[in-house]
């Protein structure tokens, strides 16, 4: 039987505040434990919370990207389960109004584009953390990320493979950094998402029984965990069985799924409004006042690169799903004045760079003024593309600009036809049995060999002759041998 | 000079006739020789109430001392005090100390007050008797075998024995209100959000109000001026300009149209009291009052909505109690939910664990329409209620209590019984509306009170009337035999 995957996502977005959402305690990553728990985080007796308005203003933000209706009354509820990392013992969340209604957001894959239906958006806050290594059998709690904000993006079951469920976090992921209420950070947790995967024969209306598959804190594990957890639903279905409703555990080292907890054991949440915080009211001024500072989205800029610099959809759409690297391109762009040179740096060089040394585009230790003035160098054959590479990698060891290091290294290209000329009439003197197979060949297979004598030109010029120049040289002159 | 009234004491400081010091001695002598009759203290803080004594006193000898400056005080043992015990009556709490003042307790001290103790109460403020204090029950003055009413028994046995010139107290359903009127003193109970509740332990955040407990109308007005106000830290406190609540006691009540509900006069009051009522009602005539006859339709309703309502928000505000990072902890439990459970069993008492009970199921899945829902529904109705009145009259005026104080151990097997007590107070707090209780009168040696209540933020009114009753009046002054 054909079977179709049906896909839904929770994307739990950390706001980018400086403060929490109910109190005044910092948000920052990586302090000591309980460092960063204020009264109202240990949930002292006593202690109320009062809403930090940033982390509306940033949610709102959200929703305008998504072009939501945004909720005029938005309502905090009390999620009430027991967990030692849940210091009130209730969660703080919204859920009959929250502030961010029916969105949408579109995405393209190889199988076309697809329009991803968001049902709502919701402001929460986070957990502390329990950690359970080094404490002799005991728990240890750290309560410093409790009460960070969240919005909780909650999409509808609107995606059929698991490469669009990953180009769908992409998305929510170019957008909220982007707006930069997120920075993005999907190994500190700074956005975690939640698959709900279910399977049905093909051409069937009704949904199958869905799995929840918890905490994915990548893109790649997404498409993994969800293509695991869809074989497995294969599997069950055609061996006879049936898929219970139930949350599980993505093991990515094992690369397999395993269940959590079933529906029978949920939670009864025992949701109310909190009576300690009052609705919150927003008018079209102020929701007015929040578009107006909206910077530019990735589906606008990557519609600006493909019209202003006439980028291909993929490197437009590859360029602007990161704030940081669209900012870094265009600078680029501003410093070379060649934008599709540009691209294929950024893309390239550079993200290969970056990659292997798992560093971010923000910390990246060649600037794109640096970038831009390499390129440069290359657009007035100054010297060649694999020169470049070259200085370059200088570049991004040593420091320096594109100019010092050509005339430190003296890796300025060679294009003096005369002294060309030399070098090739040496190599063709020293390559006779060569020049005799070039002479005995074909005319049309002779083009295949020039690139021996290529080689050989550059060796002797230390790669510094205009590639452009050595090759119409050296087909002049060996084309005039065969005469 | 313990029987003197905080605004007499407050003179006596300003003249000189009396220190800061000797007075607070006075009266830690006095609650060290007879509280053992009262239990009305559960901690005192002698070596705090002299420092704080000898301050004041310096700050007087140097020309800064206000209205209040060393004035003692007694907070019900709910306020968070910083470095002292608040065990809100509970074993959970017994050995937590508040790393912060609640801001009704900072105010207190900025204002310069002298902290005597931390005052008896019922476990977590549930309960109108005072006998589910973990601390054992209050006794009242009057008749030592009577409860002082709850929850602020102990604050009102305190005021009414002369071991405290006045007290804080909070009020959820009348827990300010009838205490008042079982002991023979004034309480008020201020609109909803007229006094930060931050630090002061939650019960049912929506009902929570502090407010004053004193001999009369006239120091529970000196007291408001220091308590009221909005507080940042708690949303829901109310951002309206605070009066000056002494500035009208003295206004005459001419043409005040006061309005009394046919409901409160009914079979479910003693006659007694009803007597002493109507008593109270020929006075304000007297003083150039009109009465009319009102209707409350819904007040029976109050007993159920109040039971629903309170019971679920305290379900979840008591949750935050798990032996994880504060109070009470089990010893070695065998796992977290070993942890959970024998924590709670053991940490809470019975009245606790029984609405703690009723609340989580009342939001339970398949039951929060018919219950939660329900009740919201109906403490909307009975605020339409009192709307309607206040279009015809300016103050309502009944009994506060059905009985006078009950014998201790009498209603224990009968919380219902217990529960029809405050069918008089808990509407108020559903409405969020501001009440007194004003002693009108004793019933076979009992005192008993009348309680005004109050359009929203009309405390100034209130107490204006409250005081021109106690200038013809003197029930205010009288007290329990050898006191």
């Amino acid at each position: 039987m054909e079977w179709e995957t049906v896909i839904g996502l929770e994307i739990h977005v950390q706001l980018s505040t400086q403060t929490k959402i109910f109190s005044g305690a910092s948000t920052a990553f990586g302090a000591e434990p309980n460092t960063q728990a204020c009264a109202v985080d240990l949930a002292l007796p006593g202690t109320l919370p009062v809403f930090n308005e940033n982390a509306q203003r940033m949610a709102i933000m959200f929703g305008l990207a998504i072009n939501a209706e945004i909720g005029k009354r938005a309502v905090f509820e009390r999620k009430n389960y027991f967990y030692p990392d849940l210091p009130k013992g209730y969660q703080t969340t919204q859920l009959e109004k929250p502030v961010v209604g029916e969105g949408y957001v579109d995405i393209t894959t190889d199988d076309g584009s697809r329009r991803v239906r968001i049902h709502h958006a919701h402001l929460e806050e986070d957990a502390g953390k329990s950690l359970h290594e080094d404490f002799h059998g005991m728990s240890g709690i750290d309560l410093n990320r409790a009460g960070t904000p969240l919005i909780e993006i909650v999409s509808e079951p609107d995606m059929r493979t698991s490469k669009e469920a990953s180009e769908y976090a992409r998305k929510v992921h170019a957008i909220v950094t982007t707006l930069g209420i997120c920075d993005g950070n999907m190994a500190e947790g700074s956005m975690r998402c939640d698959c709900n995967v279910s399977i049905r024969p093909k051409g069937q209306e009704e949904y199958g029984t869905r799995t929840e598959l918890k905490n994915i804190n990548s893109f790649r594990f997404i498409e993994r965990a969800i293509d695991t957890e869809v074989a497995r639903q294969i599997d069950l279905i055609e061996d006879g069985g049936t898929v219970v409703q139930e949350t599980r555990l993505y093991d990515p080292d094992r690369n397999e799924t395993r269940s959590m907890r079933s529906k029978e054991d949920a939670n009864d949440y025992r949701y109310f409004p909190c009576p300690d915080l009052l609705p919150v009211v927003v008018d079209d001024e102020y929701v007015e006042a929040i578009r107006a500072t909206l910077p530019e989205l990735p589906d606008a800029r990557r519609e600006r690169f493909i019209s202003e610099y006439s980028l291909s959809e993929y490197d437009a759409g590859v360029l602007s799903a990161y704030r940081p690297q669209a900012d870094y391109y265009e600078a680029v762009v501003a410093a070379s004045k060649d934008a599709k040179l540009a691209a294929n740096w950024v893309m390239g060089e550079l993200a290969k760079n970056l990659n292997a040394n798992d560093t971010d585009i923000k910390e990246s230790p060649v600037n794109a003024e640096q970038l831009g003035g390499l390129l440069q160098r290359i657009k007035d054959n100054t010297i060649s593309g694999n020169i470049a590479k070259k200085v370059f990698e200088h570049m991004w060891s040593e420091g320096g600009t594109a100019d010092e290091i050509i005339e430190a290294k003296g890796l300025k290209q060679v294009t003096d036809t005369g002294a060309i000329e030399k070098v090739i009439d040496e190599v063709i003197a020293n390559s006779t049995s060569q020049v005799e197979q070039y002479k005995a060949a074909e005319p049309d297979k002779r083009g295949k060999m020039i690139g021996f004598f290529m080689g050989q030109v550059m060796k002797a010029t230390g790669g510094k002759a205009n590639p452009g120049a050595v090759t119409g040289l050296l087909k002049k002159k060996l084309d005039a041998l065969c005469d | 000079m313990h029987t003197k009234s905080l605004t007499e004491l407050a003179a006596d400081l300003a003249s000189g006739a009396v220190s800061s010091t000797e007075l607070t001695q006075a009266y830690l002598d006095r609650i060290a020789a007879l509280d053992s009759q009262y239990n009305s203290f559960i901690t005192t803080t002698p070596e705090i109430a002299l420092a704080q004594a000898k301050a004041a006193d310096e700050a007087r000898a140097a020309g800064q001392a206000g209205t209040y400056t060393g004035l003692p005080i007694a907070h019900k043992d709910l306020f968070c005090t910083e470095g002292v015990r608040t065990s809100c009556g509970s074993k959970m709490l017994d050995n937590f100390e508040s790393p912060y003042d609640a801001t009704v307790v900072a105010k207190f001290k900025a204002a310069g007050a002298v902290m005597l103790g931390k005052t008896n109460m019922d476990e977590f403020a549930m309960g109108s008797s005072n006998e589910s204090s973990f601390y054992g029950a209050s006794r009242n003055p009057w008749d030592t075998n009577r409860v002082p009413g709850g929850s602020s028994g102990g604050s009102a046995a305190a005021v009414a024995a002369r071991l405290t010139p006045a007290a804080t107290g909070s009020d959820t359903g009348g827990s300010i209100r009838q205490p008042a009127a079982l002991c023979g003193i004034t309480g008020i109970k201020p609109t909803y959000g007229r006094v930060s509740r931050y630090g002061m332990v939650a019960y049912a955040s929506s009902l929570d109000q502090g407010g004053p407990m004193a001999q009369s109308a006239e120091d529970c007005a000196l007291m408001l001026n220091v308590m009221a106000g909005f507080d940042k830290m708690d949303s829901t406190s109310s951002q309206r300009d605070v009066e000056d609540y002494s500035a009208k006691l003295n206004d005459s009540i001419s043409g005040l149209r006061i309005g009394v509900p046919k409901e409160y006069m009914s079979d479910d009051l003693d006659p007694l009291i009803a007597e002493r009522v109507q008593a109270g009602i020929k006075e304000l005539e007297k003083l150039g009052a009109t009465v009319k006859e009102i209707s409350l339709p819904r007040t029976r309703m109050s007993i159920p909505a109040y039971y629903i309502i309170a019971p679920a928000e305290a379900s979840s505000n008591l949750s935050r109690f798990d032996g994880v990072r504060y109070g009470h902890r089990c010893e070695n439990p065998k796992d977290l939910m070993d942890l959970y459970t024998r924590t709670r069993k053991e940490g809470f008492g019975a009245e606790v664990k029984r609405r703690i009970m009723v609340g989580t199921y009342a939001l339970c899945a398949g039951y929060y329409d018919a219950y939660y829902n329900k009740a919201q529904q109906i403490r909307r109705l009975i605020q339409q209620d009192f709307l309607a009145a206040f279009n015809e009259v300016d103050l309502i005026l009944g009994p506060t209590t059905p009985h006078p104080a009950f014998k201790i151990g009498e209603k224990n097997n009968d919380p219902v019984s217990m529960y029809m007590e405050d069918i008089f107070t808990l509407s108020l707090n559903l409405a969020g509306l501001p009440g007194m209780s004003v002693p009108c009168g004793t019933v076979e040696g009992l005192p008993v009170g009348m309680q005004l209540i109050g359009n929203y933020f009309d405390e100034a009114r209130l107490l204006n009337v409250a005081h021109q009753f106690q200038q013809v009046t003197d029930w205010h002054k009288q007290t329990p035999a050898g006191i």
